[in-house]
């Protein structure tokens, strides 16, 4: 198991330079001078465009620009942003633990509805339960995530007056009403991974059900809830578990548009809020460090799997 | 045609299935629906899209206006129906886009193996790692905000999906016997890819693009949403939701039917999907 962690560390470093190629490549993209366009609103100022000309070695060939932008990502050099008047890795430290804290709720509460509707959808196969689980997970594979917010700040919020329709208080500063102005952002978040896990608990505890270790616990006169619960959950979790940890790049997508809908400062709105203001050093630097993120996440998963897998974990 | 007849096997297409799959047909149905709308706006809707009333702003559904007026006095009805086309159009291409990009990489993957599936699969699993709709929404700002570069900034980031697809039915056609038979009478490597392989990996193909096709539509009027797709006074579902949030009290209606119709296309395309994969069979397989 140690080789095979350290064969997954080792690939992580050609996924990761291949980011950083497209991320550099990005700037590429535009039309005109890159440093006239990185430059956003600050373009008329021509001692702003030579500095970005000179920091980003615009006058040298391609393969220089990359190595000289490479190292400076690796010294945690992620550009400046003219807009902000911050370095990128300012911005994404401070917004990044906002965008972290919606993610993680956003995974409980599809965990925690996803895992129990698929079961029981798996268990009542066939039933109007059934059919009504299913119907819910396909609706919440087909609602637009920044519609479902909409459509909740309507009812809970402007309706109801339950709960506040947008900002966001830090966790540090006060628990109860942070979550209070991110419980309903982080249900909009995970609605969508919540139905992916729905369908995926259904297909693997329909599988996990006609197994001969349920037959065996059920002729041993095991109760059904402890068949269903203990013995074939714990089995069919273990495909669940890794695709639920794919998911993550999902609720990191879907926070973009939270963010927005929510006003809630995190990584999305200060992405959405760079692409307005053609603040392209934002723009790259959200890019590479979701990929980091991401890729960090499936090798927790990958690693996760291994211990959860008896298979796995006795090799 | 030996290909071909292997090819169906391999699927284990099920029409029968596929043609009793009511979800299924209610969703090719539905689909067929948003098509017609999307190519008889002119005749079916009530109103142009973009003629305004200045007597009827912000006018709550009515008999005149099914789903009420926007806040220039435009019917939201007529606005919906000719918003199909971006949305449709924006689902297609990008997915065409994508399967162009995508399809022939993993074919050659599959086929190659060796340095250039290493390399193929190392590039995919790059742009995977990067989320999907922030990857988009990247491309989208570096190339401009309008519906065509959009569909190019959604396929570009679809493309990854087809070349696992292709990658993964292409390596599983290869230990076929027919492929065997096929190099043992002499065929040249490019005619046993494009004559053998090639059509025996369609089946898996056009699911992926059915399921795509709704994640390309709802990334569309994602990023018409954000104000990356296509641009004013054009009708497009996101960019109408968009607008719609300044009016959520006054006008509800607004934000509602545009979310109706993403829904009702994006459900479409699922269940039409899902009826696919399980026509495809690929696990019950008997």
């Amino acid at each position: 198991m140690q080789s095979s962690l350290g064969a997954r560390l080792l690939q992580i470093i050609p996924t990761m330079l291949l980011v950083s190629v497209i991320v550099f490549a990005l700037q590429h993209l535009l039309p005109g001078d890159p440093a006239v366009m990185l430059a956003g609103d600050s373009a008329g100022d021509p001692h702003v465009v030579a500095q970005i000309r000179d920091q980003l070695l615009l006058n040298r060939p391609i393969g220089d620009q990359y190595l000289h932008w490479l190292v400076g990502v690796l010294h945690g050099n992620l550009g400046y942003s003219w807009e902000l008047s911050a370095p990128v890795t300012t911005l994404l430290l401070q917004k990044l633990p906002v965008t972290l804290q919606l993610s993680a709720m956003a995974f409980v509460i599809a965990l925690a509805t996803g895992i129990p509707l698929g079961v029981i959808s798996a268990v009542k196969k066939g039933t109007p339960l059934d059919w009504l689980a299913t119907s819910v997970g396909l609706f919440g594979l087909s609602v637009p995530s920044f519609w479902l917010g909409i459509v909740l700040i309507l009812l809970v919020s402007v309706d109801l007056g339950w709960l506040p329709p947008s900002g966001y208080v830090p966790l540090s500063q006060d628990p109860l009403q942070s979550l209070r102005t991110t419980i309903m952002p982080a249900f909009v978040l995970g609605n969508a991974v919540a139905a992916i896990i729905m369908r995926h608990t259904r297909s693997a505890m329909l599988a996990a059900l006609h197994q001969d270790y349920v037959r065996t616990a059920r002729a041993k006169g095991l109760s059904e809830r402890v068949v269903v619960w203990r013995h074939a959950l714990r089995n069919a979790l273990i495909p669940v578990v890794t695709l639920a940890g794919l998911q993550l790049g999902t609720l990191l997508s879907g926070a973009v548009l939270t963010e927005q809908v929510f006003d809630i400062p995190g990584v999305g709105k200060l992405v959405v809020d760079a692409v307005f203001n053609r603040d392209y050093p934002v723009i790259q630097g959200v890019v590479l460090v979701t990929g980091l993120l991401y890729v960090l996440i499936n090798l927790i998963t990958d690693i996760l799997y291994a211990v959860i897998n008896p298979k796995l974990r006795g090799g | 045609m030996t290909a071909l007849v292997a090819g169906a096997k391999m699927a284990r297409f099920k029409w029968k299935r596929l043609a009793r799959h009511g979800s299924g047909l209610a969703g090719a149905a539905l689909v067929a629906a948003f098509v017609l709308a999307a190519i008889g706006a002119p005749l079916i809707a009530p109103y142009g899209p973009d003629i305004t009333n200045w007597a009827a702003i912000r006018k709550a559904p009515s008999i005149a206006h099914w789903f009420g007026t926007d806040e220039i006095g435009r019917d939201e009805l007529s606005r919906i129906i000719w918003g199909a086309r971006a949305s449709l159009e924006a689902g297609v291409i990008s997915v065409l886009i994508a399967g162009a990009i995508g399809v022939p990489a993993g074919l050659l993957a599959g086929f190659a193996r060796g340095w250039t599936d290493a390399i193929l699969s190392r590039i995919v699993d790059a742009m995977l790692a990067i989320p999907f709709l922030i990857l988009a929404i990247a491309l989208a700002a570096f190339l401009g905000p309008n519906l065509r570069d959009a569909m190019i900034a959604i396929g570009v980031s679809t493309a990854p999906m087809f070349m696992r697809v292709a990658r993964a039915a292409t390596l599983d056609i290869m230990t076929r016997d027919y492929i065997e038979a096929a190099r043992a009478v002499g065929n040249p490597p490019w005619r046993i890819a494009l004559r053998h392989v090639a059509p025996n990996i369609a089946a898996p193909v056009l699911v992926q693009a059915n399921l795509s096709i709704a994640t390309a539509i709802i990334a569309e009027a994602s990023l018409s949403f954000l104000g990356l797709g296509e641009q004013p006074p054009t009708p497009s579902w996101g960019s109408m939701l968009n607008a719609a949030q300044q009016f959520l009290t006054q006008a509800p209606w607004l934000a509602i039917f545009p979310g109706l119709a993403i829904i009702a296309v994006v459900l479409a395309f699922n269940l039409t999907g899902d009826a696919l994969h399980d026509a495809l069979d690929t696990r019950r397989g008997k």
